[in-house]
């Protein structure tokens, strides 16, 4: 008896302190896999090469444009921080919808970045205008 | 005594690891090669022409009396250059003002990468010719300088960007011997790195 109570005390701790360290695990790991090589681990991104995603403004400014972005990919001119990109980039079409948006919400929340946390289905919603790949740009 | 002995070899053990670890004159890298008198010499960086950004021609000439770095990449590459070229970029602006010093990186798909696009994509990094030199040229030759500088890179219509290469940090001294290298991918690796350069220039 005494041995399944701190068991399960044991295990409740590691849930706990696991989802407080991590609140966005799939995302973070996404990220790594699919993001990170070009937006660094910090979020940094690489000179006016390729934007940053820690303190960028398009993040707040753009929304809605996010998961479109995540799924085909964008070229053309944007402007992040007041400095102007044009490479292009890549879409990851392989992932969900809830993938994407766990990726949005490890980025919302990570590097200093204070965001509000997005719902799947509000991402369903911004993903319409780029479903079959129509591309919304 | 018999304590006394046992530390004795790990002390000895401990020190001899050390020193071998950070010697404080860094190896000749690569497979030594035969010169033509038949004597033994650690491997040469063999004579080279490209150009740069800049139309500026770049040979083994524009090193002389310096050491450099040199790496292997392309601008449309998806997996390791953008982190390796934040590392380079890290060594040069760590070294900016040290003439002694200057980075080579070598774009492994010059059909795209013109001298156009690798000025553009300088002016991006915010760097100068005068001190980093992206060279394109003749795509087999190239291909054969890669492993001269103990690098992989082969095309590969199954690898992301279509090229399959190594990111590793060449370090080669002003005799165009390798004295040092890293992976351009992992920060902690690049800081050691970072102090072997410290270390070759230095040296007498
Ligand atoms: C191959 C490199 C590369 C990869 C991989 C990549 N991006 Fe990008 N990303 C870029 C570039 C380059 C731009 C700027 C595009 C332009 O100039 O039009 C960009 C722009 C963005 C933007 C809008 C600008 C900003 O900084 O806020 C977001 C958001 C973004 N990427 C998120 C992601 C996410 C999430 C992933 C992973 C699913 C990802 N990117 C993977 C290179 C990449």
């Amino acid at each position: 008896m005494k041995n399944s109570i701190a068991c399960l005390l044991l295990a409740t701790f590691f849930v706990w302190t696991s989802c407080d360290q991590y609140p966005y695990q799939q995302g973070k790991i996404l990220y790594t896999n699919f993001c990170e090589n070009c937006h660094m681990a910090d979020g940094s991104g690489l000179k006016a090469l390729i934007p940053p995603l820690a303190g960028a403004d398009y993040l707040s400014k753009n929304g809605a444009a996010i998961p479109c972005i995540i799924r085909n990919g964008i070229k053309g001119e944007m402007t992040v921080n007041g400095i102007t990109y044009n490479t292009e980039m890549a879409g990851v079409e392989r992932l969900t919808e809830f993938e994407i948006t766990n990726i949005i919400n490890y980025i919302h929340t990570s590097w200093g970045n204070d965001l509000p946390i997005v719902e799947h289905l509000q991402v369903r919603e911004w993903l319409k205008p780029c479903e079959k790949n129509v591309k919304p740009f | 005594m018999k304590y006394l002995f046992i530390w004795l070899v790990v002390f000895s053990v401990l020190v001899g690891c050390q020193s071998s670890l950070s010697p404080d004159v860094l190896p000749m890298l690569g497979s030594p090669q035969i010169d033509q008198n038949g004597d033994s010499v650690a491997h040469t960086i063999p004579d080279f022409s490209f150009v740069d950004q800049d139309s500026n021609l770049v040979t083994n000439e524009t090193f002389a009396g310096k050491a450099y770095v040199a790496d292997f990449f392309f601008i449309a590459c998806p997996t390791i250059c953008p982190k390796t070229a934040k590392q380079m970029l890290r060594i040069h602006d760590y070294f900016k003002d040290d003439a002694r010093l200057e980075l080579l990186g070598h774009t492994l798909a010059p059909k795209y990468d013109t001298v156009a696009a690798l000025n553009r994509y300088a002016r991006n990094l915010g760097v100068s010719s005068k001190k980093w030199h992206f060279v394109t040229g003749d795509q087999a030759t190239i291909y054969k300088m890669a492993p001269e500088y103990m690098n992989v890179a082969l095309e590969d219509s199954d690898a992301p960007g279509g090229i399959n290469h190594s990111g590793y940090l060449i370090l080669v001294d002003k005799n165009r011997h390798i004295r040092s290298f890293c992976n351009g991918t992992d920060p902690e690796d690049v800081d050691r790195f970072i102090k072997d350069i410290e270390k070759l220039l230095n040296e007498k």
